[in-house]
């Protein structure tokens, strides 16, 4: 695998198993409101990780649904915060949703600038979407910040934004889950 | 205005908003039918959210998530018109999660396989999409508003819907038999949905033109769209009296109005659970309200 | 805080009422109104306006009947058939060539 390859994955795997993390508010978040606009921030997610991984399909000759669903859990390259389960516990969600915009800007900003025009275009695409997560997350950041317990989330989750390589349990349960139906009948049509 | 002059004025097709003036009895008959429609599309989240995490592609996973996300919206645009008429959205939210007030029978039921996400997406959607038209001539017009905004993203739930079940009897034996599974499954629900065959000018909500339509009504306009289209499919209708009339009306099994009864008063096979879920979360997230409620006070 | 909100479907559009928000200030309205009535790309522009903002006009009343001013201060039928026929029978006396 080229390393162009190697670093969409990655990012392409933070993107889909974070959206399929927010994705379980759906229903259940503070607000009504809220359960709306976090939705959408999930749908972003996703769709991203389906862009990217359509880049890396093209290069392997596969699809962007086999290289979201049809993978060993071992296989994805995405970091230890994205794939934590924190429902329903709202300031640790917040804190990961609110480092991770954070360090998802700084990488945006290195793709846009990147030789590759394929890359660099899709990132600026995405980087469009991401400015509403990173005025979302910054409008909940300023309302949380005195909060004890936010601000210990944030402390406990930083360290976790670059951690890469080992997987805790709850990868390997949310794989379980995200590829039951389609594992469930052999090379089917979903 | 008297009283009867007010219900004279409704059933010419009158309408009238929040500001004005209205019979009490008309004012809780619209808020106890408008937050029933809130509760249900509220818990009808939950049926279909547990299979958000476990759609097989990435688009049925933007699509799905995209229709759960709607029903929220729905929720919220109709806790709204609640609201307004006196009830706020915490009152309406105690009330559903302690079991005090009502939501649609089809979301007291398990959602146990893929091809039931398809069977809801496409028939009761479509069962309430029935519902939702006949509501955009609501006597009360800021529901009738929202009622289009409503109607327009159920079409999509629709296709959705029938997209995932044309899939799946494209697919293979296996897929085949989720389908009409789910359909055997759902088939009793969906009939029960429209309420049971009071003549409309005894039913309250039609006497004050809340709704334009009496239920037996509705359930024909369901049956005449949609069971061509199931039979197409080949898939099996669990109703051997199932039948076209040569004067155009259907015949059916009758339902079962107990089943109906005893579902929607909270004994459903999943009532417990997903009000508890309800509980449990709005518990949970019940510092982060009170946070930014305090804060912008 | 309740808030109308106005949606703008197309640029050069009248701006149109498209329902209510509740939220806790202008910050979260203005996020959770563009989600409400923006997320399919159905609106260009959302106008968000506290509800006590808005001015009921109940008491602007016309006691007096002001029609001069509307469309409906104006009934030309009659006169128009009475035009038109004066006009018919004069024709018939100076027919023209």
């Amino acid at each position: 695998m080229t390393t162009r390859a190697d670093l969409l994955l990655q990012i392409a795997d933070d993107e889909l198993v974070l959206g399929w993390r927010n994705s379980e508010w759906t229903g259940i978040a503070p607000f009504l409101e809220e359960d709306v606009a976090f939705s959408s921030i999930a749908q972003n997610e996703i769709g991203h990780a389906r862009a990217l991984y359509q880049l890396v399909a093209d290069e392997l000759g596969t699809t962007a649904d086999e290289l979201a669903f049809d993978r060993s859990p071992e296989e994805y390259r995405c970091s230890r915060l994205v794939e934590l389960r924190l429902v329903p516990d709202w300031a640790r969600t917040i804190a990961r949703h609110y480092l991770y915009e954070t360090a998802d800007a700084k990488r945006l900003e290195e793709l846009k600038a990147s030789g590759d025009a394929e890359v660099a275009g899709l990132a600026e695409k995405i980087d469009r979407e991401e400015a509403y997560h990173r005025m979302h997350a910054e409008m909940w950041f300023d309302r949380l910040k005195d909060e004890p317990r936010f601000r210990e989330a944030l402390e406990e989750l930083r360290p976790l934004v670059d951690e890469r390589g080992e997987h805790g349990p709850e990868l390997a349960e949310l794989w379980e889950e995200m590829t039951m139906v389609r594992r469930s009948v052999a090379g089917a049509t979903w | 205005m008297t009283e009867q002059e007010f219900l004279e004025y409704m059933q010419s097709g009158g309408q009238v908003e929040t500001g004005d003036w209205m019979p009490d009895d008309y004012r809780a008959k619209l808020i106890k039918f408008i937050e029933m429609h809130g509760n249900s599309e509220l818990m009808g989240v939950l049926p279909e959210r547990e299979w958000i995490l476990r759609a097989p592609t990435l688009q049925r996973k933007l699509a799905l998530t995209a229709k759960v996300q709607d029903e929220v919206g729905h929720a919220q645009l109709i806790y709204r018109v609640v609201e307004d008429l006196g009830k706020p959205r915490e009152a309406c939210l105690d009330d559903l999660v302690s079991g005090r007030a009502k939501f649609h029978n089809v979301f007291h039921y398990p959602t146990k396989t893929w091809g039931d996400v398809g069977v809801i997406a496409w028939l009761v959607d479509a069962a309430a999409i029935i519902s939702q038209k006949a509501l955009l001539k609501c006597s009360y017009a800021p529901y009738a508003r929202i009622m289009k905004k409503i109607c327009w993203e159920e079409s999509f739930h629709i296709l959705h819907g029938r997209d995932v079940v044309l899939t799946l009897m494209n697919g293979t034996d296996e897929q085949r038999e989720l389908v009409q599974e789910a359909l055997t499954r759902w088939w009793g629900p969906l009939m029960q949905f429209h309420g049971n065959p009071i003549p409309r000018d005894e039913d309250p909500m039609y006497v004050w033109r809340i709704k334009s339509q009496g239920n037996e009504e509705a359930r024909q306009q369901f049956l005449d769209g949609y069971v061509p289209q199931i039979w197409e499919l080949g898939l099996t209708v669990p109703d051997p009296k199932l039948r076209k009339r040569d004067d155009g009306v259907w015949e059916y099994t009758e339902p079962d109005w107990d089943e109906l009864k005893h579902v929607v008063t909270g004994h459903g096979p999943k009532t417990e659970e997903r009000l508890g879920l309800r509980q449990t979360t709005r518990a949970e997230t019940e510092w982060v309200r009170r946070t930014v409620l305090a804060e912008a006070a | 805080m309740i808030y109308e909100v106005f949606r703008q479907e197309r640029k050069g559009q009248a701006f149109q009422h498209a329902g209510s928000i509740g939220a806790p200030n202008l910050e979260f309205a203005e996020v959770y109104a563009r989600e409400q009535y923006g997320r399919r790309q159905e609106s260009t522009a959302l106008w968000l306006v506290p509800r006590d903002a808005i001015d009921e006009l109940d008491d602007f009343v016309d006691e007096l009947g002001r029609t001069y001013h509307r469309v409906d201060g104006y009934s030309l039928k009659e006169k128009l058939k009475e035009a038109r026929e004066r006009a018919a029978k004069s024709a018939a006396h100076f027919p023209r060539s």
